[in-house]
């Protein structure tokens, strides 16, 4: 299992769960799990197609995924990936 | 017996002598330039960039203000005396690269070398800032350095008042504020720079009050505005440090493509309930705000304080860590946000760290987007926001 952390603007939508655990070798797989276990968060996430929006940023252990290989970024057991939508407020 | 003119023809004669000229080479090269002098003789001028240890200190000094022994290091005096009993009395220490400035500052001058003259900070200032001056890192030097210093607040709300509080506190020499918006009832669980008697006042003239009563030092330029694209170049020119102390995507936007233009770096923060977010962008050196969102999220998914709460510490501390940020920007001091986001969770007490990196098809400051902008109009704003 691994891990995906939830800002409070997406926990939400995961039943108030500032993490959950998943299950999936890649990014993509895992996304696609929280999903299948939350599904109201599909339209927070995906865009038409089916890809991940554009204003959702995706780190795997602090890093950018868009900086590894996005959604294809290999997944280890253990291993942490951090949703993070941009927030305005000040 | 030995005379004290033999004596110090051995010690001249077992150190390394470098000119004036040689000198300010190897000080452009990254050489520590150390003057011996005593402290009157310093008030009077000293080389630009050199550090001071009178020498009766020299021994026990040396150590905590160069601590490499590999390190080059150049001393100077008046005429070359000191500064050479000074450089033998370190390479018994174990400095491997030490030389004595051959006829000391006074040789410097008569070639016409800059000097520069120590920070001149009144005594009422010297008690104000008493702790700074006693930090190595801030000293009279750097107190003077924030006094000269122009920090722009965009924003006097929950994250701009704690940060104009302490910026003001610390002496930084002129604040800009921009706001738009009147004192609410409803603002003052978080925004500490307003106060009761003060609803329905413009916030910039409150904030002003407040830092005006606070440090009579600071200089505030107050600007009731509301930052938009025919504005923010003159809003922000001449300024050291940005604070984003925003609420909107709009104007995050607006001034994170302003600043990157004219190479002003951006402390940013956000905040969302418990939540906050923090960061600094540094022009062309680091990451700006695009590189980090390239596209805002809808409004349903970000919907602002007024609409979902916000507990008024988080704002707070988020807003200090601006200061800090700027601080360090302006002294040159330790390590700044720059490449890393800072997520902090007051619920439970913990600081995360993201990294950042520059995006090489960034917009706004990308090299292509660099070059390409000579000329040019100002960038659209992401489409989401500008509909």
């Amino acid at each position: 299992m691994s891990r995906i952390v939830l800002p409070a603007i997406l926990s939400a939508d995961a039943g108030g769960a500032k993490s959950v655990d998943v299950d999936g070798r890649t990014v993509g797989a895992l996304v696609d799990d929280l999903v299948a276990r939350h599904p109201a968060l599909g339209d927070r996430l995906r865009d038409a197609d089916g890809g991940l929006h554009r204003f959702v940023n995706v780190y795997l252990n602090g890093e950018d995924v868009r900086y590894l290989a996005g959604l294809d970024t290999r997944v280890d057991a253990d291993d942490e990936v951090r949703l993070l939508p941009a927030i305005a407020g000040g | 017996m030995t005379s004290a003119s033999d004596f110090f023809r051995q010690v001249r004669s077992s150190i390394r002598e470098v000119s004036p000229k040689e000198t300010d080479e190897r000080r452009s090269a990254g050489a520590v330039l150390l003057d011996v002098r005593e402290q009157v003789e310093w008030d009077a001028g000293f080389i630009p960039g050199a550090v001071h240890i009178p020498r009766g200190y020299l021994e026990q000094q040396i150590e905590s203000l160069v601590p490499n022994r590999a390190s080059e290091v150049i001393l100077y005096c008046a005429s070359g005396v000191r500064s050479a009993y000074g450089a033998a009395t370190m390479s018994q220490l174990g400095y491997e690269n030490v030389a004595s400035m051959a006829g000391g500052i006074n040789a410097w001058r008569a070639l016409g070398l800059p000097v520069a003259q120590p920070a001149h900070l009144t005594p009422e200032q010297q008690q104000r800032y008493s702790r700074h001056l006693l930090i190595p890192e801030v000293g009279p030097a750097g107190q003077a350095r924030l006094l000269e210093s122009k920090v722009l607040l965009v924003g006097a709300g929950g994250l701009g008042s704690p940060a104009a509080l302490y910026l003001a506190a610390a002496g930084v020499g002129t604040l800009g504020i921009v706001d738009f918006d009147l004192v609410d009832v409803s603002n003052l669980q978080r925004q500490v720079l307003h106060t009761t008697d003060r609803v329905g006042e413009p916030k910039v003239e409150s904030a002003k009050r407040t830092i005006e009563a606070l440090n009579p030092d600071v200089k505030v330029i107050a600007t009731e505005a509301i930052l938009g694209p025919d504005n923010v170049a003159g809003l922000i020119d001449g300024y050291d440090v940005i604070i984003d102390g925003t609420d909107t995507f709009d104007t995050r936007y607006l001034l994170n493509d302003a600043a990157v233009e004219r190479g002003i770096p951006v402390v940013h923060a956000s905040v969302y309930r418990f939540e906050g977010q923090l960061t600094t962008f540094v022009p062309y050196d680091g990451p700006c705000y695009r590189c980090l969102y390239p596209t805002p999220p809808p409004p349903e998914l970000a919907p602002p304080c007024s609409l979902v709460g916000v507990l008024g510490v988080v704002p707070g501390i988020m807003g200090l860590l601006q200061a800090n940020e700027a601080l360090k920007l302006l002294l040159g001091i330790g390590e700044t946000l720059k490449g890393r986001l800072l997520l902090f969770d007051a619920l439970d007490g913990t600081f995360s760290e993201l990294r950042l990196e520059r995006d090489p098809a960034c917009p706004a400051c990308s090299d292509t987007a660099r070059e390409a902008r000579v000329g040019r109009e100002a960038l659209p704003l992401p489409i989401e926001v500008s509909r």
